[in-house]
Formats: C-alpha cells, sequence, structure tokens
C-alpha cells in the first residue's frame, strides 16, 4: 500500500517538473474517469456490504469444509465467484479453512473465483468491457478456475 | 448540471442507493442491528477504497499524457508477438486492488490500442498474480499451492484471452467509450515534444 503512495507521489513530481501544464491535465483526466466509474463503484460497494453479511465467515468454514469433495468445490466456485474481498482477508480465511479440514482443491477453487470472476463486480465490468465481453470473460474465468482446481486437487492427491 | 447527467445514465444505482440510504437511516434510527452491520461493511469497504483509488486515478490519468500511443502500440497492440502476453502477465503483477481496481487501468490501455487480447490478459492475470497477494497466499497456503496455482492458471489465462480476443474482433468488437477520451487526442497532440524524454520513464 504504501509503495503505491510513494510510486504515485513520485511520478507525480517528476511530472511536475517535466511540465506543470500536462500535470495538470493528467489530473483533470484522473479526476472525470473517476467520477465517470463512482456511481457504479459506489453500487458494487452496497452488494458487497449487503453479500457479506448474509454470508458471515462461519457460514462459510461450514460449508467449504465438508465431507463431500464435490459439493465442497462447487460451493467454493459457487461463493468465490459471487463474493468479493481483499486479498488480505481472503487468504487468512483460505488459512483458517484449511486448517479446519478443507482441502487444497477447494481453496483453489474458493480464491482462484474470487479474484477472476466477479459477479458483484459485473455492473462495473459491463461499463467498461460491454455486457457481451463482459459475460464472456467471466463465464471462462469460470472455466479455468473450474480447472485449475482440478489441477491443484489431482496434484495434491485429493482426486483418485 | 454535470452530476444530474451522470446519474440519469446509471439509473439501477441511483435507485439501490436510495433504497439503501433509507434502509440506513431507518437502522440506526430504530437501531436495527442487521442494517447497523451491513452499515459498517459499507464504510470499511469504502475507506479501503478510497485510499488506493486516488493513486490509481492519478497514475492512469499520467499513463493517458506521457505514454504515447504508438509505444503501447508497438507492444501491446495488433502485430506484436507472444511477448506482449509477458508483457501483460507482468504489468498486472504489479497492480493493486481487485478487477473494480484494474478494470479502469485495462481500458486505458485499450485506448491506447493495446489489442483486446492482451488487455483481457492483463485482468484476468491481475486477478491471479498481483504480487502483494501472492505473498499472503502462499504464506498462508505454501508456496507449492502458488506454484501449481501459477503453472496452470497463467498459461490458460492467456490462451483463453487470444482466443476470445480473436473472436470479438473478428466481429469488430469494440469497447465502450467510457471517458469520452477521443475528444482529448488533438489536445495530446499539442505536446508532443516532451514526450520523448519520458516514456522510459512511465
Amino acid at each position: 500500500m504504501l509503495i503505491l503512495y510513494i510510486i504515485t507521489v513520485l511520478l507525480l513530481g517528476l511530472s511536475l517538473l517535466a511540465s506543470p501544464r500536462k500535470t495538470g491535465r493528467a489530473l483533470q483526466i484522473a479526476l472525470r474517469r473517476f467520477l465517470r466509474i463512482a456511481p457504479a463503484f459506489l453500487g458494487m460497494l452496497m452488494m458487497v456490504a449487503v453479500a457479506l453479511y448474509l454470508v458471515p465467515d462461519h457460514v462459510l468454514v461450514q460449508v467449504l469444509a465438508r465431507e463431500n469433495k464435490w459439493i465442497a468445490v462447487g460451493s467454493a466456485l459457487g461463493f468465490g465467484s459471487a463474493s468479493i474481498m481483499p486479498g488480505f482477508i481472503a487468504f487468512p480465511l483460505c488459512g483458517i479453512l484449511l486448517d479446519r479440514g478443507a482441502l487444497y482443491m477447494v481453496l483453489s477453487a474458493f480464491s482462484t473465483t474470487l479474484m477472476m470472476v466477479g459477479v458483484a463486480t459485473f455492473p462495473m465490468e459491463r461499463t467498461y468491457l460491454g455486457t457481451r465481453l463482459a459475460l464472456c470473460r467471466n463465464a471462462v474465468s469460470f472455466i479455468i478456475a473450474t480447472l485449475v482446481a482440478i489441477a491443484t486437487g489431482l496434484f495434491f492427491g485429493e482426486l483418485p | 448540471m454535470k452530476v444530474v447527467k451522470i446519474l440519469k445514465q446509471h439509473p439501477w444505482t441511483v435507485g439501490v442507493g436510495a433504497l439503501f440510504s433509507i434502509f440506513m437511516l431507518g437502522s440506526l434510527h430504530t437501531g436495527f442491528a442487521p442494517g447497523e452491520a451491513i452499515g459498517r461493511n459499507f464504510l470499511s469497504f469504502l475507506g479501503q477504497m478510497l485510499r488506493v483509488l486516488p493513486c490509481v486515478f492519478i497514475l492512469i490519468g499520467l499513463f493517458d499524457v506521457w505514454v504515447k500511443t504508438e509505444t503501447v502500440e508497438k507492444h501491446l497492440g495488433h502485430g506484436s508477438g507472444l511477448l506482449s502476453y509477458v508483457w501483460a502477465v507482468l504489468l498486472a503483477g504489479t497492480t493493486v486492488g481487485g478487477l473494480h481496481v484494474v478494470l479502469p487501468v485495462a481500458h486505458a490501455l485499450y485506448v491506447k490500442r493495446a489489442k483486446l487480447s492482451v488487455v483481457l490478459a492483463f485482468l484476468s492475470a491481475a486477478g491471479i498474480c498481483r504480487v502483494p497477494m501472492t505473498l499472503f497466499e502462499a504464506s498462508f497456503l505454501g508456496w507449492r499451492f502458488t506454484c501449481i496455482r501459477f503453472a496452470v492458471s497463467l498459461p490458460l489465462v492467456v490462451l483463453f484471452s487470444a482466443v476470445i480476443g480473436w473472436w470479438f474482433d473478428r466481429r469488430r468488437y469494440r469497447l465502450p467509450d467510457v471517458d469520452e477520451i477521443t475528444t482529448d487526442k488533438t489536445e495530446a497532440e499539442s505536446g508532443k515534444g516532451v514526450d520523448l524524454s519520458m516514456t522510459g520513464v512511465s
């Protein structure tokens, strides 16, 4: 996080030294782009806030650390797609799940869909990519996540 | 005026937002616990996002002004080879946040004439191999897990992105013009002389 600030300030300073006029325009562009996407962004945050309340951590643990591995992988794919959370929450959560007996392939399915498939971010993605491409990208990402989960299962010897 | 125009383009968000605010105010007023919990979630997310987004958008603005279209087109555009995907994955590794943060960056790349398949590879790879995220992943789940996930998913991402990009390109698909960036083009051309010195830095 800190490094992002450092890089931003550094580049902004360099830019300012090179050409204040261009820097001003860069800031204008930044502001305009931000305002354009702000509504879709707020919508996403509201959805996430509600979703996170409806599916608290302990429910996730219950479902993902189940005996039947196919049900667990299936629900991991579903949960991962439906929710988004920052990596610094998601992976510690995966660590907890691992301790509670979740399989590696389940965690792989969960973390990959979590980061690559976004139902909550879909309205935003649609604004940037258009409906068809956004749908296509998410569908393909889902397939990739499934394949990755299976590969993980094979590698860790969780699949026969 | 401008605000009204923007609001009109997002009837859904405005509707949901209004409902949400009423629900929040109602919950605060009556002390409805689930409502308060949802409100806290919302504020904590909003706080997190507001810490990252200004930097990201400023960087995008700088990218827009300083990096020349030709540079992006040469390395990431049509006619660039397999190496362009390597660039896309490496670039993706340096990003922060989630899909919602990377989307505007991907769009900015596209506006600078990166090809669609590279933009898609960048987007999806950003979900897999962001450096800070990888550190978290490896420390909680082990390097073995991370290595397998990378080894399987990155080639698949590149392969599928190339296929989708090719498919949509063939149908002359264009990304929506989010920022009406085309209007700036003539303006951007006027300050071309200084560009040369900065392309390397950016």
